[in-house]
C-alpha cells in the first residue's frame, strides 16, 4: 500500500481542529511529549513500514523545503 | 578488587611446556592444517569441533591462565546445542542457572514480562547464565581429552607471513621465539586481535560514550531466576540497571553511568556499595567483581584474508545487551569448524570457506543492528529521542504495541541465513524450518520405548550432512557419506507427541537436509534421488 494524501476526511477541518484542541493549554514541553506519544500510536495504526517511511520523507522534505525558504525571508 | 573467590574452584593456570617444534628452524619447521589463535570459549570450541572431525590442531594462548571476572554469562539455547555436540552441554547446564523470563519495569512498577521459549518439548532451555571462566575450565578440560588438539600456553604469536598455500606464524615463548607453518590460521584472539593488526585489516564502526558499571556481587538472597530490566528506577534515577543470577549466588549488576562520570571515582567500592544497596534494599552481599566500560559497535570488512580467518570478537563486537557476543562467536566456530574440515580433507573446494565469511558477517550485521537499537533505546542521543522513549513507555502501560517497542535488549537467537548454500523451497510449506535456519529441537522416542531428542539424534550421527526423512512406505538412499534420521516407519524414531512433525511442517514423504552444524540447506516433499543429490552438492559447494 502506499501514502494516501488523498483527502480522506468528509471534514478535514473537524480532523485539523482535534489535533490543534488536543495541544490548546499545553506547555511546548507537553505539546512536544504529546506529539511524540500519537506519531508512534498513529504509525502502529497504520501497521506498514512502508507507508510509514513515506510519510516520514514527506514530512521531512516539506520541513527542509519550510525553514529553507525562512532563511531566505531573513 | 576482582580478586575473585568462586573462581578459585576451577582450575585456572596452566604451566607453560616446551614443544619439540622449538628445536625446529628453517626448512625443517612443522606445518600443520590448522593452528587457532585464543583460547577463549570460540577457540577452545572450535578447536574441539575441528578435532572432533578428525583434524590436528594447534591452539595458542599468549596468558597461561584463564581469562578473569565473568565477562560474558549468558549463553543461549543454539551455544548449549553446540556444545552438546562438543559433549560438554551437560556439564555447562548443571552449573548454570537455568532461564527463559524477563521482566521490564519503568520506576517502580512492571512494564512487562516476555518468555523466550514458550513451548515444552526441547532439550535445551532458552539460556543459561554460567560466568566465562567455568566455560573455559570446562571446555580446557574437554580439550585434555582430545589427543589431536596440541594446546600451548604463553604462546604469543609476533610475526605473520602469508604465502599461497600456507601461513609462516612466528611465536615468541619464554624460552625465546619459533616458527610453524599453516594450511589455515584462524584468529580467535579477541577485540584487540594481533592477527588483524598483522594483516592490515580495519575494524570500523561506532563507539558509544555511554559508560556502565558492571559488579557481581555475593549474596543468598530470594530473587526469581529471571533476568530484571529497569528504565529509571527508584533507586538509579534517569539511568537504566538490570539484575541477572549466575551460580554461586553470584548476581550481576549493570548500572547506566552519566556520559561525564569519573571511571575512578565511580569503580571505587565505597562509591558502588550505595548504588547497589539501594538497588537490592540491603546492604548484605559482597563483591565478587566490578569494572566499567564503554563500548563499540564494529566488524571487519572481510572474515578471510588469505590464509587467515577471523571469528569472534576478533572479527566483529557488539554492545552487551542482547548477550550477541560470546554467542555469536560460538555460532562462528560451528559454522567454521565443518567446512574448514571438508577443505582440509579436499572434500569441498576452498570456495566453501567464502560462505563462512558470508553466512557470518550477514548475521554480524545483525547483531550489531540488534544491539545498536537497544543501547539507544536504553541511551537516548537527543531531548527528542529521550522524549519518543518516554512516550513508548508510557504508552507501554497500557497498550500492547507500546510493550513490544520496550527495548531492554533483543536477546541473542541465531540468524536466518541468506545463503548460497542453500536451495530454495520449491514445494509448499506452511511454516516449518526455512532453508538456512537452524534446526528445531523435538522429543522423539527411540523403538525401544526412550525419549531421545533430535538434536542428540543429530550428533550422535556425528554432525555430518543428514537426511531428516519423515518416512512413507520407500526409505531415501542416501548418498554417500550422508547420515540418515528416520522418523516413523519400520525401526525408526517415532514422533509419539507429534512436535517434530508440527515444527518441520512434515507429512510423510517430507526430508530435510541438514548441514553438519545443524542448518538447514534444503527441503522437499518426496524427492527424488538427483534432487537430493543435487541440494548436497550446493549445500557443500561442490555445484
Amino acid at each position: 500500500m502506499a501514502l494516501s494524501t488523498r483527502s480522506n476526511f468528509p471534514r478535514p477541518d473537524d480532523a485539523f481542529r482535534a489535533v490543534v484542541e488536543a495541544h490548546r493549554g499545553l506547555s511546548d514541553e507537553q505539546s512536544a511529549d504529546l506529539d511524540a506519544a500519537l506519531v508512534l500510536i498513529l504509525a502502529n495504526h497504520i501497521g506498514e513500514l512502508d507507508v510509514l517511511n513515506e510519510a516520514i520523507a514527506l514530512a521531512k522534505q516539506r520541513m527542509l523545503e519550510a525553514s529553507q525558504q525562512q532563511q531566505q525571508q531573513q | 578488587m576482582a580478586q575473585s573467590k568462586v573462581r578459585s574452584q576451577v582450575r585456572s593456570n596452566f604451566g607453560y611446556r616446551r614443544h619439540a617444534d622449538q628445536d625446529r628452524a628453517g626448512a625443517e619447521i612443522s606445518e600443520y592444517p590448522v593452528v587457532v589463535i585464543g583460547a577463549g570459549p570460540v577457540g577452545l570450541s572450535l578447536a574441539i569441533d575441528l578435532a572432533q572431525r578428525g583434524q590436528r590442531v594447534v591452539l595458542l594462548d599468549d596468558a597461561d591462565r584463564i581469562g578473569e571476572g565473568s565477562r560474558a554469562i549468558c549463553f543461549s539455547k543454539r551455544s548449549l546445542e553446540f556444545w552438546d555436540r562438543l559433549g560438554i552441554g551437560q556439564r555447562m547446564v548443571d552449573k548454570g542457572v537455568v532461564w527463559s523470563v524477563g521482566k521490564i519495569f519503568h520506576g517502580a512498577s512492571q512494564l512487562y514480562q516476555f518468555d523466550l521459549l514458550p513451548e515444552q518439548g526441547h532439550k535445551r532451555p532458552a539460556f543459561i547464565n554460567l560466568q566465562q571462566f567455568y566455560a573455559e575450565a570446562y571446555l580446557v578440560d574437554r580439550v585434555g581429552e582430545l589427543p589431536a588438539i596440541d594446546l600451548r600456553w604463553r604462546n604469543r604469536v609476533t610475526g605473520l607471513e602469508q604465502r599461497n598455500d600456507c601461513a609462516i606464524l612466528t611465536i615468541d615463548t619464554p624460552e625465546g621465539p619459533y616458527r610453524i607453518g599453516a594450511a589455515y590460521v584462524v584468529a580467535c584472539d579477541g577485540a584487540r586481535s594481533t592477527l588483524r593488526q598483522m594483516v592490515g585489516a580495519e575494524f570500523a564502526g561506532q563507539v558509544f560514550e555511554d559508560q556502565f558499571l558492571i559488579a557481581d556481587v555475593k549474596m543468598t538472597a530470594e530473587f526469581p531466576t529471571e533476568r530484571w530490566f529497569w528504565f529509571d528506577p527508584p533507586f538509579h534515577a534517569g539511568r537504566s540497571a538490570l539484575l541477572h543470577k549466575q551460580p554461586d549466588d553470584i548476581w550481576r549488576i549493570d548500572l547506566q553511568l552519566n556520559r561525564d562520570a569519573d571511571p575512578v571515582e565511580e569503580k571505587r567500592p565505597e562509591n558502588v556499595r550505595p548504588r547497589i544497596a539501594r538497588m537490592l534494599g540491603h546492604d548484605e552481599f559482597e563483591f565478587e567483581w566490578i569494572s566499567l566500560y564503554k563500548f563499540q559497535c564494529r566488524r571487519m570488512n572481510k572474515f578471510i584474508h588469505g590464509r587467515v580467518i577471523f571469528a569472534g570478537d576478533a572479527a566483529h563486537q557488539v554492545s552487551p545487551f542482547g548477550a550477541r557476543g560470546a554467542n555469536s562467536g560460538l555460532e562462528d566456530a560451528e559454522n567454521l569448524a565443518w567446512k574448514l574440515d571438508r577443505v582440509l580433507k579436499k572434500q569441498s573446494p576452498a570456495g566453501l570457506l567464502e560462505s563462512y565469511h558470508i553466512e557470518r558477517s550477514a548475521a554480524a550485521d545483525e547483531n550489531i543492528c540488534e544491539s545498536t537499537r537497544s543501547t539507544d533505546f536504553m541511551a537516548p542521543a537527543t531531548r527528542q529521542e529521550a522524549r519518543l522513549r518516554k512516550a513508548v513507555l508510557s504508552l507501554a502501560k497500557e497498550t500492547e504495541f507500546g510493550k513490544r517497542m520496550v527495548n531492554g535488549g533483543r536477546l541473542s537467537v541465531p540468524s536466518v541465513y541468506d545463503s548460497p548454500l542453500s536451495t530454495n523451497d520449491r514445494d509448499e510449506w506452511r511454516g516449518g524450518v526455512r532453508p538456512g535456519a537452524s534446526m528445531a529441537d523435538a522429543p522423539l522416542t527411540t523403538p525401544a520405548g526412550e525419549i531421545e531428542y533430535l538434536t542428540d539424534a543429530f550428533s550422535k550421527g556425528g554432525s555430518r550432512f543428514t537426511l531428516l526423512e519423515f518416512a512413507n512406505a520407500a526409505a531415501v538412499d542416501p548418498p554417500d557419506g550422508v547420515e540418515v534420521i528416520r522418523i516413523g516407519g519400520d525401526g525408526g524414531l517415532h514422533d509419539s507427541v507429534g512436535m517434530a512433525s508440527a515444527r518441520y511442517d512434515a507429512c510423510p514423504g517430507s526430508v530435510y537436509l541438514l548441514r553438519p552444524d545443524g542448518y538447514v540447506a534444503a527441503r522437499f516433499r518426496g524427492p527424488r534421488q538427483s534432487t537430493i543429490g543435487a541440494a548436497l552438492a550446493r549445500a557443500a559447494g561442490n555445484n
